[in-house]
């Protein structure tokens, strides 16, 4: 049994929403002065989750154009993930022989899986959330046609995006940033109104609309 | 392994054609039938709480477990093929109901001379305008044999619609290429959301003659000849790698369990996973005596059969009969052998990706609402002077617009992939953003072709199917050719910025096509150039046959589902009406 980890966040680092999740609940918190939040790792060590907070949010910004990765809760997403069945390539063809130099065509022939791609990856990113962001972002230009940031790219963009119940997207930031309404039941009497303009129902998730809870994929097996 | 007492009939899978065969069957006749499906088990209304991107369109939630089976490629046969070790360029369902639960419910017919493909193409343009390395055939059967079977597979559905060609006479509105219909669709057409329908009005300024695009997602409430009713679609969106959670969507859950569910003489195994068709002898005519799976325990299991179904997934189909050793394996080289010929995808790609200023409201739709046209499909145009054969359909379709998927498809000014700048645009083209997409006729060439992967295996270590697969010269020429008219279209609908589809280089095991592959156990009029005769009865084994796309001897550029339920119900009249009074074989 690993030592218990924990992703501690000052509440101006993540910008003003005082949101957080624990292990299955998302959360609303109370601003209380400057109280440090401690969320609990599946995966990451601290070091790493704040390595990986950092990377994503110069990935998804937090910006005048409105909240990013870290509000979203994207590195909280990113460890269920890598905690869960996907983390340890439970969704992939693992036979081998591995042709690790396959034409793009083929896909991903490695052997590595998500956990170990970050593990590794993350070993040449130290310290970098101490970096300046100009200094990250030349640091992520480095490494940018890698596999491991292109890993992270993607989870950066589905802990912005995916429902609440996977740890990201905290109260449906990422959703009202972009307009869009989540699961929602019928559009049957707008589909064909609102010809050219904006049409932007308040977001719903996935449990407001079942009126249950419903079963992450990480949390499965 | 355990022995079964014999069956009237086993059906190997428990999608689209091996449920409406077991309904057939079931209720039609006194026989006992097992529908033996690998998957698990789903209920008519199985789709409650499944509304998320991330569990079911990015990890596949639907799909069959990858980990445990795969396919493997190679561009041709002088290369070594490799697993494809996630999902990309198609995605095969599992679980009851199978790949007609997470589809979009598109649901054209084939154009008339794609079953008759060879000789029309011949008498028209002459031999000498076939690809060299062509394998194109006539189905043995013609459209006017199939129409009322398309009819029945229409009414089963409920299919959404506007008719285009009734009996011979044309009308406005709907697609007036297509081939004869009896009848009017069982339902009106669904609602057109904002894309679509100024796609539609800008194509019909330009000349063409777009219709709305016919869906199994229906326009409203419908009750289908076995009384089973279904709700009319709300354009929730979540169609494709979705069940549906209204049960709108036609899905073997809700329009053939209901039915089976209510004879006796039908039972359904889930959790079996047939690895073996057994029969007497291996080559010649033979008789088959059932089938092995491995049960859900971990049991081997002899079903022992009087007549087999073969109805599992595409590709399984004849990766079945390989590992049974019941036909001949096809050669390239030689053109020998028929088991594993004709392996086709479709053509399919967002021929133009256009960016709009005005917010585009793309969250409402279903996987079917749009509008499409035909004018540059088939042989609908003239060819004669053109580099190429056949063609596709054009068409803007509002499936959905689900936000870890299309958030950051951004216009190419903008040349950064991260960050404040590409957030910035991310952002804003998430709702401006329009795909008209092209889906187009994939020829029958001798080098694409399937056989048994000789290194990867299964996890019950049997061999994996491998897939010699790549375009041609055919294919490129044809996107060449559709994609700046498609580009024309765009910037007529007014889009600020168009990105024109890149072309057609190598087969891209990466990026998905569309879930419609096609071949390896292929119909045709004589045994020579077929496994299975127009009846789907394997030529060498006739208490056997074979349903699915995997007996299509090319890809048609339509999406193939009620075709493929047209030919299961031709087939089930051939073994209700013929087979089952004299066992041999029909033709």
């Amino acid at each position: 049994m690993r030592r218990r980890e924990f992703l501690t966040l000052s509440t101006t680092s993540i910008g003003g929403a005082f949101v957080y999740s624990l292990d299955r609940e998302i959360s609303r918190l109370s601003p209380q002065g400057n109280q440090p939040i401690r969320i609990p790792l599946r995966f990451f060590s601290q070091a790493e989750a704040r390595i990986v907070a950092a990377a994503a949010s110069r990935i998804f910004p937090s910006d005048e154009m409105g909240p990013g990765a870290r509000e979203a809760g994207v590195a909280i997403y990113i460890d269920r993930q890598l905690a869960g069945p996907w983390g340890r390539d439970r969704y992939r063809y693992t036979h081998g022989p591995f042709e690790e130099k396959a034409p793009a065509e083929f896909g991903y022939q490695g052997k590595a899986t998500p956990r170990q791609i970050y593990r590794q990856g993350l070993q040449g990113l130290k310290r970098f959330d101490r970096l300046k962001d100009g200094e990250q972002d030349e640091k992520l230009k480095q490494i940018e046609a890698t596999l491991f940031f292109s890993l992270l790219r993607q989870n950066t963009i589905e802990g912005m995006f995916c429902d609440p119940m996977h740890g990201g997207n905290i109260d449906m930031v990422g959703w009202q940033l972009i307009g869009f309404p989540g699961p929602r039941m019928s559009n049957y009497d707008d589909v064909d109104q609102h010809y050219g303009e904006a049409f932007r129902p308040k977001p719903v998730s996935l449990r407001e609309v079942t009126g249950r809870k419903v079963r992450p994929g990480e949390d499965l097996e | 392994m355990k022995t079964l007492p014999t069956v009237d009939v086993v059906i190997v899978g428990g999608g689209w054609t091996g449920l409406l065969m077991a309904k057939e069957l079931g209720s039609r006749t006194a026989l006992s039938v097992v529908v033996l499906e690998r998957g698990g088990p789903r209920e008519t209304d199985h789709y409650g709480d499944d509304m998320d991107e991330l569990d079911y369109t990015i990890r596949f939630r639907m799909m069959q477990d990858i980990s445990q089976e795969t396919v493997t490629l190679r561009h041709d046969s002088n290369h070594r093929a490799l697993p494809l070790r996630q999902y990309g360029s198609f995605l095969p369902g599992s679980g009851i109901g199978g790949a007609g639960e997470h589809w979009s419910a598109v649901c054209p017919r084939f154009l008339p001379d794609c079953f008759e493909l060879l000789s029309r193409t011949t008498e028209k343009y002459g031999a000498a305008r076939l690809p060299e390395d062509h394998a194109i055939q006539d189905w043995g059967i013609s459209y006017d044999d199939l129409e009322p079977h398309y009819a029945r597979a229409d009414l089963l559905l409920g299919v959404s619609g506007k008719a285009g060609n009734i009996r011979g006479k044309q009308s406005e509105g709907g697609n007036i290429f297509e081939g004869w219909r009896s009848a009017e669709y069982p339902t009106p057409p669904t609602k057109i959301p904002y894309f679509s329908a100024v796609f539609g009005e800008t194509a019909k300024s330009l000349g063409y003659h777009p219709y709305p695009v016919p869906a199994a997602t229906t326009s409203r409430s419908y009750t289908n000849p076995d009384g089973v009713s279904r709700a009319g679609c709300t354009y929730c969106g979540f169609c494709e790698t979705f069940g549906c959670m209204i049960g709108a969507k036609a899905q073997p859950t809700n329009i053939l369990l209901p039915v089976i569910a209510k004879r006796k003489n039908v039972s359904i195994r889930t959790g079996a996973w047939v690895r073996r068709i057994v029969h007497d002898a291996p080559e010649g005519n033979s008789k088959a005596r059932g089938v092995a799976y491995i049960d859900g325990k971990g049991e081997e299991v002899f079903q022992a059969a009087e007549l087999i179904i073969l109805a599992s997934w595409t590709l399984n189909n004849t990766r079945l009969l390989l590992l049974s050793g019941i036909g001949e394996a096809y050669h390239p080289a030689t053109s020998e052998g028929t088991l594993g010929r004709n392996l086709t995808h479709q053509v399919v790609f967002s021929a133009a990706t256009a960016f709009f200023e005005k917010p585009l409201n793309r969250f409402m739709g279903s996987g079917a609402s749009g509008m499409m046209l035909s004018d540059l499909d088939g042989d609908v145009f003239d060819h004669g002077k053109l580099p190429f054969l056949r063609g596709g359909t054009l068409g803007a379709r509002t499936a959905r617009s689900l936000p870890i998927s299309d958030c950051g498809v951004v216009p190419k000014s903008v040349n950064t992939t991260w960050g404040s700048e590409w957030k910035k645009a991310a952002l804003h083209y998430y709702d401006r953003v329009g795909r008209i997409s092209f889906s187009g006729e994939h020829l029958a060439y001798k080098g694409n072709y399937m056989d048994l992967d000789p290194v990867y295996k299964d996890h019950f270590d049997d061999p994996l199917l491998r897939l010699t697969l790549d375009w041609r010269e055919n294919e490129r020429k044809m996107v060449e050719y559709v994609v700046p008219k498609a580009v024309e279209i765009a910037r007529e609908m007014g889009a600020k910025e168009v990105t024109p589809y890149s072309g057609l280089r190598r087969y891209d095991a990466t990026r998905y096509q569309s879930s419609h592959l096609q071949g390896g156990t292929i119909m045709g009029r004589s045994p020579e150039h077929s496994v299975v005769n127009p009846c789907l009865q394997h030529w060498q084994v006739p208490n056997l046959f074979v349903l699915g796309a995997s007996v299509f001897p090319q890809n048609a550029s339509a999406n193939p589902t009620p075709t493929i339920l047209a030919f299961t119900y031709r087939a089930a009249d051939a073994i209700v009406d013929r087979y089952l009074k004299n066992p041999a074989a029909l033709v």
